[in-house]
């Protein structure tokens, strides 16, 4: 009989993981998003991580985005914990009830993922299963609300305990570019009441409305509760960037940004280095704690564009 | 799918202040009938009540009987009209013309959740933290709910 594998206890102690210390730290952090294979090879995995290994503090592995199906983002993080990388893994109430979703949480943190990131997720009419049930047992708030009630009061929302709680650092969204504009700010601040450690943004094009949400939010006295990293990413065309304000949920791209595109000679170049300037324009932004690439389809760019844009260098701040 | 019924939910968005006054009137008037109730059988007035919410609430909310109502707390929007049924404020989809990600020819509940709160009086509702729904409510009266869990004033 082959000898039974052992697994060795998590440490009790240790409250953070290895983002939640970096992002503590003070220095200006970046996150990519891993584009999930339809392939249950895991070898596929690993060749979609490689541009992002040494580069960021932290792989996103998305949860069914856009209403696709594809490899689930808990079995992406745990290949990604082997790699010996740090996965944020998604999770959207799109389609999962609260059983379901509190057994994820619980086997994640026993998997070794670190990072649970907490999303309404895409409506089913999106995706490539229009004719799926939209679960939506629990919203953002209130999942947010359950990670910190399993983590901080070893509960189920049942109140039945738990003998060891999931050690994850909870992550949550926000989109500050799409209506009601009045409401976003004061939806973040709920978030953090309910939970959250820090957030990442939707694609950010429009730096000055980045700003104007910040300010709003330093009113509502956001300071030094949260940390948030911006969206942002390569438009690889004109083309491409019409496409996505067309069909992609909430992303806003103003006029001018196209436009620069499409008179480009080299369009892909120039989304790249659009991307470039956006982020060193974000890192100047006061609370903004770092950025999250989401480099569609251009994922083996995220080396040049973490080096063009000095991430690296930024001075660490005061957290 | 744009019925007569949402033109009248756009009106009860508008008229929020106006309904937050009805509302506050009509919930102390629950209260004090809970003896009246407790004498009739709060188990025999559940299906003629929970009928009557529906169709009162059906005209101006296009109400879904949740029975957990907290149209007080958004903006007198209902929150179950969104096809997401978020509790605690918009997803990130809404169009920028304030319309529905999945439904396009419907304005968002929760754009139309805040315009409401904004015309409302006290503290600001939108900003209070829901729970998530009780599934076995759904269908049941949230009048009765509130003339029998209420404290009296």
């Amino acid at each position: 009989m082959p000898e039974a594998p052992s697994f060795t206890s998590v440490d009790p102690e240790q409250r953070a993981g290895r983002f939640a210390r970096r992002l503590a730290s003070g220095a200006f952090v970046v996150t990519a998003e891993l584009a999930p294979p339809d392939s249950a090879d895991p070898a596929e995995i690993e060749r979609r991580a490689r541009p992002f290994a040494g580069c960021v503090d932290a792989i996103n592995a998305t949860d069914g985005s856009g209403a696709n199906c594809h490899m689930s983002s808990i079995a992406v993080s745990a290949l990604l914990v082997r790699l010996g990388l740090t996965p944020i893994m998604q999770m959207s109430c799109r389609d999962a009830n609260r059983i379901a979703i509190q057994g994820h949480v619980v086997g994640a943190a026993a998997l070794g993922i670190e990072n649970i990131l907490c999303i309404t997720g895409d409506g089913v009419q999106a995706g490539d299963h229009p004719g799926a049930k939209p679960v939506f047992d629990l919203d953002s708030i209130s999942l947010i609300d359950t990670v910190r009630t399993l983590r901080d009061d070893g509960r189920y929302l049942s109140g039945r305990t738990l003998s060891t709680p999931p050690r994850v650092s909870i992550g949550a969204v926000e989109n500050p570019f799409a209506p009601p504009a009045g409401f976003r700010p004061a939806r973040l601040m709920k978030k953090i009441a309910a939970g959250a450690d820090f957030f990442q943004t939707q694609y950010c094009f429009d730096v000055p409305a980045l700003r104007r949400f910040m300010t709003e939010l330093g009113d509502l006295g956001f300071a030094g509760q949260a940390h948030i990293l911006a969206g942002v990413g390569p438009l690889a065309s004109a083309r491409a960037a019409r496409w996505m304000r067309r069909h992609v949920p909430g992303v806003h791209i103003p006029e001018a940004v196209i436009e620069r595109l499409a008179g480009a000679a080299d369009e892909r170049a120039e989304g790249i280095r659009i991307c470039v300037e956006t982020i060193r324009e974000i890192a100047t932004i006061e609370g903004i704690s770092g950025v999250h690439v989401m480099a569609y389809r251009q994922e083996e760019r995220v080396p040049e564009i973490v080096a063009a844009s000095s991430i690296r260098d930024m001075p660490r701040r005061a957290v | 799918m744009i019925s007569d019924r949402y033109t009248l939910r756009r009106w009860s968005v508008r008229h929020a202040f106006a309904l937050q006054l009805f509302y506050r009137a009509f919930e102390r008037l629950l209260i004090r009938l809970d003896g009246l109730f407790r004498r009739a059988g709060y188990g025999r007035l559940e299906r003629p009540a929970a009928a009557l919410e529906r169709a009162m609430k059906g005209v101006l909310f296009d109400c879904r009987m949740c029975g957990q109502c907290i149209l007080s707390s958004t903006g007198m929007s209902c929150p179950m009209t969104c096809p997401k049924q978020l509790r605690n404020g918009p997803c990130g989809g809404v169009r920028p013309d304030g319309t529905c990600e999945v439904r396009p020819a419907m304005r968002c509940a929760w754009v139309a959740a805040h315009e409401g709160a904004l015309r409302m009086k006290g503290a600001d509702g939108l900003r209070q933290r829901q729970p998530a729904l009780d599934h076995r409510l759904s269908g049941r009266s949230s009048w009765l709910a509130v003339a029998r869990e209420r404290p009296r004033a």
